[in-house]
């Protein structure tokens, strides 16, 4: 294949593109895995839990990610135990602390956002479920979830969306993404609009598809949203 | 009778896609009078009153304002509408200005009139609807009653020849609806030209001087007051009435 | 950590200046300030574009926020890094880079916010402004963007520490601006990163917290006068 690019910078593409997807795959479901923690911990009477998840979220709403993956890279380690360090610096350091910089720092966005969904749900709803007779899982479980969730929906794409985006962040501790790799060929050929335009089209691609399947989701989980239509 | 023409209808017709919302109308309001339109809800009353300042567009026949056919294709909509006031059923006034600043809105930005005459102007209107130690306030602060009252004002501050009322105390509690009655009422025995929308049958008796009953967008009676509500011969008029006045 | 903010505290907040470029936090603020002042007019009119009565302007102001929505930011900078010195044939300081950068991406996210905004203004309020014989751009001026802009305070307030954390993207391109600076007195320290990067963030944080906090009492403030609470 010798179309716009030799075969050679394909093939870096798209390993910088294998490693921004794996790099968003990874963050997403720590972000999301922990946000759900966090929405818990945060749920519970103990002042200090509360304090702490207030604490997460707001360090992470009002720094400014490339700082975050900064701090992970630059200042993190010296505070890790040697036996720890050591390992990472063999696997591929960057990589790693850059998918937990970035999970961190979306978990804080999402557990914001599945939580002003849970606040959404008037009370009458666990009230009336309770009246029904159901245990107060099964009221979470049948009732407040669900609603929740479908109001959370749409932030929660966003945030995927941005989390997406945001992987181009790690090209700054070294992590050899897409636009790391673009710079890279930029560099080496000085063919700038090709390279770019490529991976510009590729991100596009990426947050289109993004979006696609956020919508096809909230369409899923918005029961008698077709017959709301027609009237 | 030499009194001039100001508002007429000539065969106007009007879609929601199939659904026709307004009939065939054809009716004239002279200078002076005072209109009272009632009828079912869903009968076109509302949607023919916003057809006279074109809120709404017509689908055919002519409506012309003061000899200016409105909505001819060249017509100056923006000239045309200071020319008539309109009371909204929600009042909608304007929530992030004073209530002075809601009446002087049109006089100072669109009339291009000083400060300080649109402001004696506002004042002198708002004293009109009982309102003067209002004027700084803003429109949260002010009971339902009180906003319409300001409306109403601010309707007035163009000083249009002609009002247009779209049911302006159904949006509001009992307990107020008297008071925007009796602003009403002082403007018609000034003279005004009112066309008002509304199910205020007292104030159709009062002041009125035709009532004109709508259903499904045909106009059904005009008639006067008198003879609307003592004879009425139409059946649906018949349960009209029965129906405002709560007899089952 | 004392020491080092003894050491380096002008450096922090002004870089070199004035024996260097301006720097530091002084250029973070100046940036974010200057791309949200030139991005407000540009979303305000595709704001009122995506509304429009036309489908056409509708389609294309749409296409082209998503667009801009759909790419990192950290792309947009370097298409304008490339693309602006060959389009005017003038070599462009990484700084107005950065600022023309922030404007587009800003614009694109305002342009949204803005727009929920003026659709949330009651449908009523337009009728009443074209009853008293108010024109489009008067109603608009008049009685909608005041009472749009007001209702999405919030989000534009968010949109405005968006963008301050953004600039931080400027050090990829060299901009002398606050992460720049913390960078080079990484670089001459060496040994103590977790000071520097602690020092760092924590004026982010203040800077952007307290912002938040001002601006959502303002409001609340406003909203009180007005009787909307």
């Amino acid at each position: 294949m010798n179309f716009l690019l030799p075969p050679d910078q394909w093939a870096m593409l798209f390993g910088g593109l294998r490693t921004t997807i794996l790099l968003f795959a990874i963050a997403w479901i720590g972000a999301f895995a922990l946000a759900l923690i966090l929405v818990i911990v945060r749920a519970t009477d103990y002042r200090v839990c509360r304090w702490s998840v207030d604490a997460f979220v707001a360090y992470h709403r009002n720094v400014p990610l490339l700082v975050q993956v900064m701090f992970w890279y630059f200042a993190m380690p010296e505070l890790l135990p040697e036996g720890i360090r050591f390992w990472l610096y063999d696997h591929n350091a960057e990589f790693c602390l850059a998918a937990i910089a970035l999970a961190l720092g979306s978990a804080a966005y999402q557990a914001e956002d599945i939580r002003s969904g849970l606040r959404a749900i008037p009370g009458t709803q666990f009230e009336a479920a309770r009246a029904l007779g159901c245990t107060y899982m099964e009221t979470m479980r049948f009732i407040v979830v669900p609603q929740a969730l479908r109001i959370s929906l749409p932030p929660l794409v966003g945030r995927a969306l941005l989390l997406f985006k945001n992987t181009s962040i790690a090209m700054a501790i070294g992590v050899a993404e897409l636009t790391y790799r673009t710079r890279e060929i930029e560099n080496l050929t000085f063919n700038t609009f090709t390279i770019f335009g490529i991976a510009t089209v590729l991100y596009l691609l990426g947050t289109f598809s993004l979006m696609a399947f956020g919508s096809w989701l909230e369409r899923r989980a918005t029961p008698g949203r077709k017959e709301r239509h027609h009237a | 009778m030499t009194q001039s023409v100001i508002v007429r209808f000539d065969k106007v017709n009007k879609w929601y896609g199939q659904h026709q919302v307004l009939h065939d109308v054809s009716l004239e309001v002279k200078k002076g009078e005072v209109v009272v339109v009632c009828g079912p809800s869903g009968s076109g009353k509302s949607t023919l009153i916003r057809t006279i300042n074109a809120l709404e567009p017509i689908g055919n026949g002519s409506l012309t304002l003061d000899g200016i056919a409105v909505h001819a294709k060249g017509t100056d909509l923006n000239k045309l509408r200071q020319s008539v006031g309109f009371v909204f059923q929600q009042f909608n006034l304007f929530p992030h200005m004073s209530v002075l600043d809601n009446v002087t809105f049109a006089p100072i930005r669109i009339q291009k009139r000083s400060r300080a005459e649109a402001e004696t102007l506002a004042r002198d209107l708002l004293a009109r609807v009982g309102l003067a130690e209002k004027a700084g306030s803003f429109p949260g602060f002010l009971s339902g009653g009180q906003q319409q009252r300001v409306a109403i004002a601010r309707a007035l501050a163009l000083q249009p020849p002609v009002i247009l009322f779209d049911e302006p105390t159904s949006a509001l509690d009992p307990e107020m609806v008297g008071e925007v009655l009796q602003v009403m009422k002082a403007l018609a025995r000034d003279g005004m030209t009112m066309i008002c929308v509304t199910h205020e049958m007292g104030f159709a008796r009062e002041v009125g001087d035709r009532v004109i009953f709508m259903d499904q967008g045909r106009v059904v009676v005009d008639t006067t007051p008198d003879l609307f509500f003592d004879a009425p011969d139409h059946p649906r008029v018949k349960r009209f009435l029965s129906d405002v006045r709560g007899e089952h | 950590m004392l020491e080092i903010i003894q050491d380096y505290w002008l450096t922090f907040l002004i870089g070199q200046y004035p024996n260097g470029p301006l720097g530091g936090l002084a250029m973070t603020i100046i940036v974010a300030v200057l791309s949200i002042l030139m991005s407000f007019p540009i979303a305000v009119a595709f704001a009122m574009a995506r509304l429009s009565a036309f489908g056409w302007l509708r389609a294309a102001s749409a296409g082209l926020v998503n667009l801009v929505r759909g790419i990192p930011l950290l792309m947009l900078i370097f298409w304008c890094y490339f693309v602006i010195p060959i389009m005017t044939g003038y070599a462009v300081s990484g700084f107005w880079t950065l600022v023309c950068a922030l404007t587009i991406y800003e614009a694109a996210y305002l342009s949204e916010v803005i727009r929920a905004g003026m659709a949330s203004v009651p449908k009523g309020q337009t009728e009443a402004a074209r009853s008293l014989g108010g024109g489009y751009f008067l109603t608009m001026r008049g009685v909608i963007l005041p009472q749009a802009l007001f209702n999405v305070l919030p989000g534009i307030t968010s949109q405005f520490i968006s963008t301050i954390k953004e600039t931080s993207l400027g050090y990829v391109i060299a901009v002398n601006e606050l992460t720049f600076a913390a960078n080079q007195v990484n670089n001459l320290l060496l040994t103590q990163p977790l000071q520097v990067f602690t020092i760092l963030a924590a004026i982010y944080f203040i800077l952007c917290f307290v912002l938040s906090r001002g601006l959502s009492r303002l409001e609340t403030s406003i909203r009180r006068k007005r009787g909307l609470l």
